[in-house]
């Protein structure tokens, strides 16, 4: 599997929800939602690391929930919200969970953090007190290669534990 | 001072003909000139080095330069800390450039954790020096001696006077254009004393990884931006007969290039280039190539001298063979560890553009230098025409050398005149990297009738020599390695060969214990010839708190299934003991229950980052150690997909207990690579005492359960 995924289907023009605004883009409907997000959309927050699903770096939320945008066709998320990593913040205010994982250090390379904030947050969504268990398996689609988990689940926690995410940490 | 063009690489002129104020503004710089001796008079005097710089500008900031990079490691913030120490800044009034080579000191690479050892203490001197040349500066202006000024938080007042006038750094220099030396007397700021090193830190840039602002180099997309394919042989050991580029070339907007062994494309999108590449017809002549089943014996039977003479280590002690006749107990065992990959979480990745006669390439890479030397002479350019810069890259661990990946992106930006990037595809990246080397160890060791360790003999085949010296006292020793002809590529990684020895001997060690029915932390204090590896040891013990072992391991382990290992190693100037217990039961199952690594690497510079390092260094020699191994028959990789190839996961980390030993008095070591040298052999060692079953083989447990 590459990065980019070649299509035969003819072009139409359909409407993408992204972080909140409309984009109208003509484009093939079985190209992946990475490939229209990084390539189409110019938001490369979201990032490639294999093409096959298993390592959760291209996790956006749809409709607040986790998916893995290499392998969802962007024909799939048309007339769904989509958010990026680039829209979970509220203006200059971060998100509980990015101000978590930067409170913790809980990152080295960076690369996998938008993935992994992104399916925190649909974890917290779902499940506002998640025990450390619950936490390990929700987020176990996500690779951090620099082995950065431990804090990760730390950061997590933190946020789980804050009285101000108790009624829910949707973005 | 002459006005040349603003683009002249800063490196390959003398500091006093650099144009730092047409590029900073104006400003104090000071430069710690460089040290390029040639390879053979490398180990005299550390390797060499291209120095560092600091521009301190009229906006009171202070830019400092060096020509190592950041993969992730966190050494962006370690040094910036240094230098903002040693100028008593703020952090946020230090920018530090790494990596690029058009503005930085030459450096000849990011790897065998020299950022510590070197660049910070390059940057610590220039930094101090800088702050002399400041006080002079502040005091004249200020009218009083050098003697009586201070410096504090980038401004300088006289000492001790109440309401005394304050005059801010970039104030006092900002109509400076002066270059000075770095003065060979320069002493920079003792641990002890630091006040913002060894302290509390938050990460340089964590804003914009949070935000996915950060922008690496598989995210840059200039205007006009082509995607570039390379094409690679079907199997290690093809050679390319002959390439039919004319079908690709029919393609819209798609350029097909062939440069000597270099075939590529590049296509306005995405699709394009994937619908070039496959309309290339390409002509291969493969060779039969060593499989994996039958590795073991092909390495054994084909030594080569070794690229380099220091690859090669041959250091004997007194008399071997008298002492294995003159010992009543001896051992004998062969340990092997697998090729395995990188896999960082960004592939391999760069941008290429040419503006006239001038190329800039943007790389993941730890070699930006050599890069530039690579992509000067493939394409016959001087090496003032090429800057390489390293953007922020998504990690590395040793496998970011992408000289040849930056050579072919420079040929098709060249062919198309237009931007080209080209970024791995994980298959890609699995196939086209190379690996870390297997090792193959046999190691034979004598005691005498105390238990007392009498000769060692240890010989590596094809994985190298780091850390194969030995930490603990033996009279009689013979240690050596064999170069072998690898019929896989192999080069740099995280801990590379030090994992495999390291490994090698503390099970070794660990067995040698048990046949004298000694306790292993017990037995290895006793022989431990080095005071710093004994305190980490003994830390790591209390810590862990060891359970002495009073009884030998029966055949079949421990009746609760559960058993605890240790393992010591010293490497890159570090110390390091790794603790693990783990649960085998009656589904033979492996579960490793708990953990505790501790390391000593001298002054603690920046500790929360040290604890990452620690922390996640141990993690990543989890895979090796358990599950991680390339597949290979016949010069193709049989496993080239995350789903083939695991690496750790959230559910594969027990709770891992990081002790951080600080050593103020003692200079600061690199600390990526050596947290993960003793993880194998303790999780061996655990496995022995629970089970009584001996593995001398990485990966312990392929498919999570020991056999």
């Amino acid at each position: 599997m590459s990065p980019e995924q070649a299509s035969t289907l003819p072009r139409a023009p359909v409407s993408l929800r992204v972080n909140g605004a409309d984009h109208p883009i003509s484009l093939e409907r079985d190209r992946s939602l990475l490939n229209v997000l990084r390539e189409e959309l110019g938001l490369t927050g979201t990032k490639y690391g294999c093409g096959e699903g298993e390592c959760g770096a291209c996790k956006v939320l749809v409709d607040g929930v986790a998916v893995r945008s290499c392998i969802t066709p962007v024909g799939e998320a048309i007339g769904r919200s989509i958010t990026t990593i680039e829209g979970l913040a509220h203006g200059d205010r971060l998100h509980p969970v990015q101000q978590a994982f930067i409170d913790v250090g809980a990152f080295q390379c960076g690369f996998c953090t938008p993935g992994m904030i992104l399916a925190a947050v649909s974890l917290l969504a779902r499940n506002s007190r998640p025990t450390e268990g619950e936490i390990r398996a929700a987020m176990d689609g996500n690779i951090c290669r620099c082995g950065g988990y431990l804090r990760i689940v730390e950061a997590i926690q933190k946020v789980a534990q804050s009285p101000s995410l108790a009624d829910g940490g949707t973005p | 001072m002459s006005r040349l063009p603003s683009a002249h690489p800063f490196d390959l002129l003398p500091p006093a003909e650099r144009n730092y104020f047409e590029r900073f503004g104006n400003g104090l710089v000071v430069v710690l000139p460089a040290q390029r001796p040639g390879p053979s008079e490398w180990g005299r005097g550390g390797p060499p080095h291209g120095g560092a710089w600091i521009h301190l500008g009229g906006d009171g900031k202070a830019r400092a330069f060096t020509g190592k990079v950041e993969v992730g490691q966190g050494t962006r913030t370690a040094l910036s800390l240094l230098v903002a120490e040693e100028l008593h800044l703020p952090l946020s009034s230090v920018e530090l450039t790494m990596g690029d080579t058009d503005v930085c000191p030459w450096d000849m690479g990011t790897f065998g954790s020299r950022s510590m050892p070197d660049a910070a203490q390059h940057l610590r001197l220039t930094g101090a020096a800088t702050r002399v040349f400041l006080l002079e500066i502040a005091a004249a202006q200020l009218e009083a001696s050098p003697g009586d000024i201070e410096l504090l938080d980038g401004q300088a007042r006289v000492k001790g006077a109440a309401g005394s006038r304050s005059i801010g750094y970039g104030e006092l220099v900002k109509d400076l254009q002066r270059i000075e030396l770095v003065p060979p007397s320069t002493e920079p700021t003792p641990p002890s004393q630091w006040t913002r090193a060894g302290h509390p830190a938050q990460d340089l840039g964590s804003r914009e990884v949070v935000t996915g602002t950060r922008q690496y180099t598989s995210d840059l997309h200039p205007p006009g931006l082509l995607y570039g394919k390379v094409l690679f042989p079907p199997a290690h050991g093809s050679k390319l007969l002959g390439v039919d580029l004319s079908r690709a070339r029919a393609l819209p907007g798609v350029t097909a290039v062939q440069e000597e062994d270099f075939v590529g494309v590049a296509a306005p999108d995405p699709a394009t280039a994937q619908a070039a590449m496959k309309a290339l017809r390409a002509e291969w002549q493969t060779t039969a190539q060593p499989s994996e089943k039958e590795i073991v014996d092909y390495l054994r039977r084909h030594p080569t001298e070794g690229e380099d003479s220091w690859d090669v280590l041959h250091y004997e002690t007194g008399n071997v063979a008298d002492a294995f006749a003159a010992s009543p107990v001896s051992l004998q065992a062969t340990y092997t560890t697998a090729y395995i990959a990188h896999v960082p979480l960004e592939t391999h990745a760069v941008l290429a553009s040419w503006n006239g006669d001038r190329l800039t390439v943007a790389l993941g890479s730890q070699t930006p230098f050599r890069a530039r030397h690579a992509i000067a002479e493939a394409l016959g350019l001087p090496e003032s025409s090429v800057r390489v810069m390293v953007p922020p890259t998504g990690a590395g661990f040793g496998g970011k050398h992408a000289d040849e990946l930056a050579v072919g992106a420079a040929r098709l930006a060249r062919a198309s005149g237009h931007p080209v990037r080209i970024v791995y595809s994980r298959e890609e990246e699995f196939t086209q990297a190379y690996f870390r080397p297997m090792s193959v160890v046999d190691i034979r060791s004598a005691a005498d009738k105390d238990g007392r360790l009498t000769a060692w003999e240890f010989h590596n085949v094809n994985g190298g020599s780091a850390a194969a010296r030995l930490p603990y006292r033996v009279a009689h020793q013979k240690i050596d390695n064999q170069p072998t002809d690898s019929p896989l590529p192999q080069g740099p990684y995280r801990a590379l060969a030090a994992t495999a020895n390291n490994f090698a001997r503390e099970s070794h060690l660990d067995e040698l214990a048990a046949r004298v029915h000694a306790d292993p932390v017990e037995y290895r204090l006793r022989h431990l010839a080095d005071d710093r590896l004994a305190a980490v040891l003994r830390a790591v013990v209390q810590r862990a708190q060891w359970v002495p072992r009073t009884s030998p391991v029966g055949p079949t382990g421990r009746p609760d299934g559960k058993g605890q290992g240790i393992a010591v190693g010293l490497e890159k100037g570090g110390r390091v003991a790794t603790f693990a217990e783990v649960h085998v039961g009656p589904d033979r199952r492996l579960e490793i229950l708990r953990m505790v690594t501790g390391i000593e690497c001298g002054a603690i510079v920046h500790p929360s980052n040290l604890q990452n390092q620690v922390a996640g260094g141990a993690v990543m020699a989890l895979g090796g150690a358990l599950f991680e191994a390339i597949h290979f028959e016949n010069g193709r990789i049989l496993n080239p997909k995350l789903s083939e190839y695991p690496v750790p996961r959230f559910h594969d980390v027990p709770p891992i207990d990081v002790v951080l030993l600080d050593r103020p008095d003692l200079p600061s070591q690199g600390a990526g690579e050596t947290p993960l040298i003793a993880v194998a052999p303790a999780l061996a060692n655990a496995i022995y005492d629970a089970t009584g079953r001996r593995l001398r083989s990485l990966p312990l447990v392929p498919d999570g359960t020991v056999p």
